[in-house]
């Protein structure tokens, strides 16, 4: 089954249009990537899955059930989104354990206490960071935070805005080994967005190069190892990143 | 462990510390600063004084003395008596019981009211933006004095419409800043974490946007303080607050304008207590505003 469907997906801020008729098909278990230059529109598509950009016109399904345009609490539950800055992604006077209860609270799930302390230990967290305040935390452990907050509702679907781009190298490769082991052990799907190409090699399974609110072209993560990327402007993106 | 450690643990475990530790590391943040710690001593002693003016006061704040009247300071009358030979410093005291009340109710009122009209402009935006903002802006544009003159003179004189007078005049001002501090807040990617999760506009605004209000909406009502004693004052003085006998600071002032040029005490004593107690929610706020600013958080 599909996890994720996009049918003649149109999105638009207001007046302006900034995603024109994108078709995608993701299957469950599968790791897909957008990528592309800033302004492509790719984490307007990311925002439009997840309810926060309500102004498209097309089709959405998630597991196939098309969705609403607005948030809905079904739809929460089976997916869930890891922002790009772990700065900006913790509310500054919460405890780490209250942004972790706060989707349970929502949904009225009980087990509050184990359910977090799983969660922490799923993400490599410690026990004595759960009533820390996100300032008392590096931006490496913040990002784990907001990986186990989208874990706490067990979605099938993670998207993923970036999820390393705001971090140090060697940070990036601890949260990249990290998402990697949840997804083979959750099952999960990924739609992640990104323009860091390694990135989609080490963790993703297809691409989608996409450019001005369009898909250019969709390929394996096999023919972006070999450099086989068809289209012209694909090549030029994977010659820019790579020089 | 000590309770200053326990307090400090850099891993709190449970949720009760972690706010009780933060609590303490805005307070020694106030503590660092002089003049905070005066505003603080200030409010602390007009706390006690309300609180145990029945016991200060050496006289009663009602009791008249004809014989007594218009006595200068002395040993026995600290500050002097007035027209009617009652004693000044004991209604002084009295009357901080008077200001008290009134600064806690406008408090109480005017900020919760001010802050959920404008995280609600703010987090709605469109049309139920441009109606609220609307209505506040018209509070707004009436000078503040003339519009509790109004109240009151609808509602009739006393404390306790003095008291709504000054509260509807003052929460516009809170109204707007919480809806620039909304605007600020709502697009933040914490507050989609909690949309994304299925939390309604309710729990988005009051969990998460409204404790985001409340640090600048609290040095903002602390530092307005100061307006309110004196609006309260102010309508006093024009005889349109607190009625007689009652020992309300303004309304003292006002019975004293008589005899100002050779009985001065009559009015600068009570002027004085008006004077200090706003001087001290003035230095209170101003630590706070350090202290609780979001921008400066983490740096404490």
């Amino acid at each position: 089954m599909s996890a994720l469907t996009l049918k003649n997906l149109d999105i638009s801020y207001g007046d302006t249009k900034v995603v024109h008729g994108v078709n995608l098909d993701v299957p469950e278990g599968e790791s897909f990537a957008l990528v592309g230059e800033s302004g492509s529109g790719k984490s307007t598509i990311l925002r439009a899955i997840a309810g926060l950009a309500p102004e498209w016109t097309g089709e959405i399904s998630v597991l196939g059930t098309p969705r609403t345009h607005r948030v809905d609490r079904n739809v929460s539950r089976q997916v869930q989104m890891v922002f790009q800055d772990p700065y900006g992604s913790l509310h500054p006077r919460k405890t780490i354990d209250s942004a972790l209860s706060e989707p349970l609270a929502i949904h009225g799930i009980g087990n509050r206490d184990e359910r977090v302390e799983a969660v922490l230990k799923q993400v490599g967290l410690d026990q004595r960071f759960r009533f820390r305040f996100p300032h008392q935390l590096s931006g490496g452990q913040r990002q784990r935070v907001a990986i186990a907050r989208a874990l706490m509702l067990e979605p099938k679907v993670l998207l993923l805005d970036e999820p390393t781009s705001a971090l140090d190298v060697s940070v990036q490769a601890e949260i990249l080994n990290l998402l990697k082991r949840l997804r083979r052990e959750q099952n999960l799907t990924f739609l992640m967005v990104t323009h860091n190409l390694p990135v989609v090699s080490f963790l993703c399974d297809r691409l989608a190069v996409m450019r001005h609110g369009r898909i250019v072209e969709i390929a394996d993560v096999a023919q972006l190892k070999q450099g086989e990327l068809r289209e012209p402007y694909s090549r030029e993106l994977l010659a820019a990143t790579a020089g | 462990m000590t309770t200053r450690a326990w307090l400090l643990a850099d891993s709190p475990t449970s949720r009760w510390q972690a706010n009780a530790g933060r609590a303490y590391r805005v307070f020694t943040a106030l503590l660092r600063n002089p003049l905070s710690v005066l505003g603080g001593v200030i409010i602390l002693v007009l706390l006690l004084t309300a609180l145990f003016a029945p016991w200060i006061a050496p006289f009663s704040p009602t009791g008249q003395n004809l014989s007594q009247r218009l006595l200068p300071p002395s040993g026995v009358n600290w500050m002097g008596t007035d027209e009617l030979g009652r004693d000044i410093f004991s209604r002084v005291v009295w009357g901080s019981q008077i200001t008290l009340t009134i600064v806690l109710l406008v408090a109480l009122i005017s900020a919760p009211l001010g802050l959920l009209i404008g995280a609600i402009a703010g987090y709605f935006g469109g049309w139920v933006d441009k109606i609220l903002m609307g209505f506040t802006d018209i509070f707004l544009s009436l000078p503040k004095l003339i519009l509790a003159l109004a109240f009151v003179a609808a509602l009739g004189p006393g404390i306790n419409n003095a008291i709504i007078a000054i509260a509807v005049t003052s929460w516009p001002a809170y109204a707007r800043i919480a809806r620039a501090e909304t605007l600020t807040i709502r697009n933040a990617e914490y507050i989609s974490a909690v949309q994304l999760a299925g939390g309604g506009p309710i729990r988005v605004i009051v969990q998460h946007i409204l404790p985001l209000c409340t640090s600048s909406m609290i040095v903002r009502v602390t530092l307005d303080m100061a307006g309110v004693i004196l609006t309260a004052a102010g309508l006093g003085f024009i005889g349109l607050g607190a009625q007689p006998p009652l020992p309300e600071w303004g309304a003292m002032i006002s019975r004293g304008r008589t005899f100002i040029l050779d009985q001065w005490w009559v009015a600068t004593m009570p002027g004085f207590a008006i004077i200090i107690v706003s001087l001290g929610f003035c230095f209170l706020g101003d630590g706070l505003r350090d202290v609780l600013d979001p921008k400066s958080e983490g740096k404490s």
